[in-house]
């Protein structure tokens, strides 16, 4: 019964997609990635990189969409290093994204206590306002006014990048360097460039997930906000079998779960100990990809690093 | 731009290159590193200077680096073993704290009594406890790799976080220690079960010598046994080791348990020698630091060594330095980050090196 009340109020519907719009915008992040060929396990720390960066920027002064941009275009650097690393250097695509993880997240914690030497409680900022104008919208009204403009942002960004993959030249050219990169080649595309063009591109959009929660769900830049929503999302992307559409089915039935937990976490008078539901979101998508594995049909080249003329 | 230069494989590794690859890797980590310390307006040459002293400078600072050091040579050697066999085992974080759990679940005082077993049967049960609670936990995702093709990268990762949420369970449960006045800590270890002091008057123990033991143990292992040589064949190609009737997956689960249970002991070697109960900030991050420590090592257990200490150099310098001088102790994680990045691409320099692409 408890439940079933649950489902029919709109407050548990806004939770939900709050809860999904970091993990739509990081998914997509891998999904453009590894649609080249390149497994980017750089999100987790490129998040915290895009929410410490954004957050600075507006609490220097900056307006919020600005602040957006700042955090695409550091989670776009740290993109570039990877793609450097494993594109045009051809290191372990595992190893250097683990590199770049460790390092993004080291270098924003880093820059916070430099920037912050002293402070206990975290400096706040204006975040997004909700958007209470589209209210009257009937049915999906109520649950889009809870949410900000970054969701918004995040809803179109899903077309977007399956318009961009399957309904351009660029897009075919990309998925083409991630599963015959040798063809591709031949087709007198730059396997080089195109790859490091869909890293950086996808790191600017997992840049950006992270810096909803600063910009968004939260004001401030606390440590571990991240906390696995990273690797999460690359788990979601085997989830998705690599297409936008099905990401962001994913990631809402990833985050419909998550709200669900979070609300009987609280109704349910601690029947069982709240590890057990926080744990609930590791084991779903650990379910995701022993479900989805076998009928997976990943990107040929994922991985597999491509140096012209050599095998 | 992008292609007028190209890789090319040496027809032989550099010899030299080789050598001097962690030389240029280091020196390059702590160039970039000159440049943090600058932005955050200290001394460069004094802020280097209190790490190595913090880090070895005094007798006391020597012991702190090798308490340091002794769970990261484990966690090192768990990696290095998984990696080598292409298994990617990043879940050394839960597999420590798991192995922790585990060696108290066996040694502690429950109730404020231990097991009643003999002191060396019981110290040796809490050992196997702590190495198979490891190993068990790494089989789960090496079996669905080797059944199922799942990415054992993300499930390894992902543990680690179930796994803190489980000891996170069990202090507030089960194995919470009710004299610890409500702060989440277990039960302690029966006194009789705690490890030797190595250096007088310091933290150090003697589970630095059980950590470098069985550094030996692993280069035997891959050097002089059938199974070492089946790891690294497997590891350099799966499917020609198929072909050549290797058995595959039996290698990669042998390879799970002995990478799972040298983390798992990492964990039992902590409580034993240092913390005596668990808590949840016993690691801080000795199973990340561990993938690094591997990879600064190209994966030689011996080097493991070597490369641990100066990983638990730069972390127990950089606390000792952030307490003199204002030089956040993050520091110590940008380095260890950087000396990564920058090895893998020294590593790679000794086997490639770059040609300038003719005119066309």
């Amino acid at each position: 019964m408890e439940t079933l009340d649950l489902l029919g109020s709109a407050a548990f519907w806004v939770a939900m997609l709050r809860i999904a719009t970091p993990l739509i915008l990081g998914t997509l992040g891998v999904l453009l990635c590894e649609r080249a060929g390149v497994l980017n396990l750089g999100i987790e720390g490129i998040m915290v990189a895009g929410a410490f960066s954004g957050w600075l920027a507006v609490y220097l002064g900056a307006p919020l969409p600005v602040g957006v941009l700042v955090a695409a275009v550091v989670g776009g650097l740290f993109g570039l290093l990877h793609a450097v690393l494993t594109v045009m250097l051809g290191l372990s695509q595992h190893v250097s994204g683990l590199g770049v993880t460790m390092l993004a997240s080291s270098l924003s914690y880093f820059a916070y206590r430099v920037s912050f030497p002293k402070v206990e409680t975290p400096p706040t900022i204006t975040p997004f306002a909700e958007m209470h104008w589209l209210d009257g919208i009937p049915i999906i009204g109520p649950v889009l006014g809870g949410q900000t403009p970054m969701t918004l942002f995040a809803l179109l960004a899903v077309p977007a990048i399956a318009w961009l993959l399957y309904r351009t030249p660029v897009g075919l050219a990309l998925r083409m360097v991630g599963e015959n990169p040798a063809a591709a080649e031949g087709q007198g595309l730059s396997v080089t460039r195109l790859r490091i063009g869909a890293i950086v591109a996808g790191s600017a959009l997992m840049g950006v997930a992270g810096s909803f929660l600063t910009l968004s769900a939260f004001n401030a830049f606390f440590f571990n906000m991240i906390n696995g929503r990273g690797w999460i999302c690359v788990a979601l992307v085997v989830f998705a079998s690599w297409r936008p559409g099905k990401a962001l089915a994913g990631a809402l039935l990833f985050a419909f779960f998550d709200a669900l937990q979070l609300r009987l976490q609280q109704s349910s008078g601690a029947s069982l100990p709240y590890q057990v539901y926080l744990m609930i979101p590791y084991i779903l998508s650990i379910l995701a990809l022993v479900v989805m594995a076998r009928r997976a049909a990943y990107p040929q080249a994922l991985m597999k690093p491509y140096r012209k003329g050599e095998r | 731009m992008i292609g007028a230069w190209r890789l090319e494989r040496r027809t032989e590794p550099s010899r030299t290159a080789t050598a001097l690859a962690p030389l240029a890797a280091i020196a390059f980590t702590l160039l970039v590193c000159a440049a943090l310390v600058a932005w955050a307006g200290a001394p460069i040459g004094q802020t280097y200077a209190l790490l190595f002293d913090g880090a070895f400078g005094s007798r006391f600072a020597i012991s702190e680096t090798l308490t340091r050091a002794t769970p990261l040579i484990l966690t090192g050697l768990a990696c290095a073993v998984a990696f080598r066999a292409r298994l990617f085992n990043i879940g050394a974080e839960g597999q420590l704290y798991l192995g922790a759990l585990a060696a108290v679940a066996v040694g502690g005082m429950h109730g404020g009594e231990a097991l009643d077993w003999p002191m060396p049967v019981l110290f040796a049960a809490m050992m196997a406890a702590a190495a198979l609670a490891g190993a068990v936990w790494l089989l789960i995702p090496a079996l669905m790799k080797a059944k199922l093709g799942v990415d054992e990268v993300v499930t390894t990762l992902l543990g680690n976080f179930i796994v803190l949420l489980i000891v996170s369970m069990m202090l507030d449960g089960p194995m919470k220690d009710p004299m610890a006045m409500g702060w989440p800590q277990s039960v302690a270890l029966a006194s009789d079960l705690e490890l030797g002091k190595l250096i007088e008057r310091t933290r150090a123990h003697t589970g630095l010598l059980w950590a470098a033991g069985l550094a030996v143990v692993v280069w035997l292992v891959n050097r002089y046994t059938v199974f070492g040589f089946r790891m690294r064949a497997v590891g350099a190609n799966a499917h020609a080791s198929k072909f050549l009737g290797l058995p595959v997956t039996r290698v990669m689960i042998g390879t799970a348990l002995l990478s799972g249970a040298l983390a798992g002991l990492a964990g039992a070697i902590e409580v034993a020698g240092r913390t005596s109960y668990v808590t949840l900030d016993m690691s801080p991050g000795y199973g990340y630091s561990g993938v690094v420590v591997a990879m600064l090592a190209a994966l030689h257990p011996l080097g493991v060594v070597a490369a641990a200490v100066f990983v638990a150099g730069v972390l127990v310098g950089a606390d000792s330095m952030s307490r003199a001088i204002a030089v956040p102790n993050y520091i110590a994680d940008v380095i260890v980050a950087t000396a990564l990045l920058s090895m893998l691409v020294a590593m790679l320099f000794s086997q490639y090196r770059l040609r300038r692409m003719g005119a066309a």
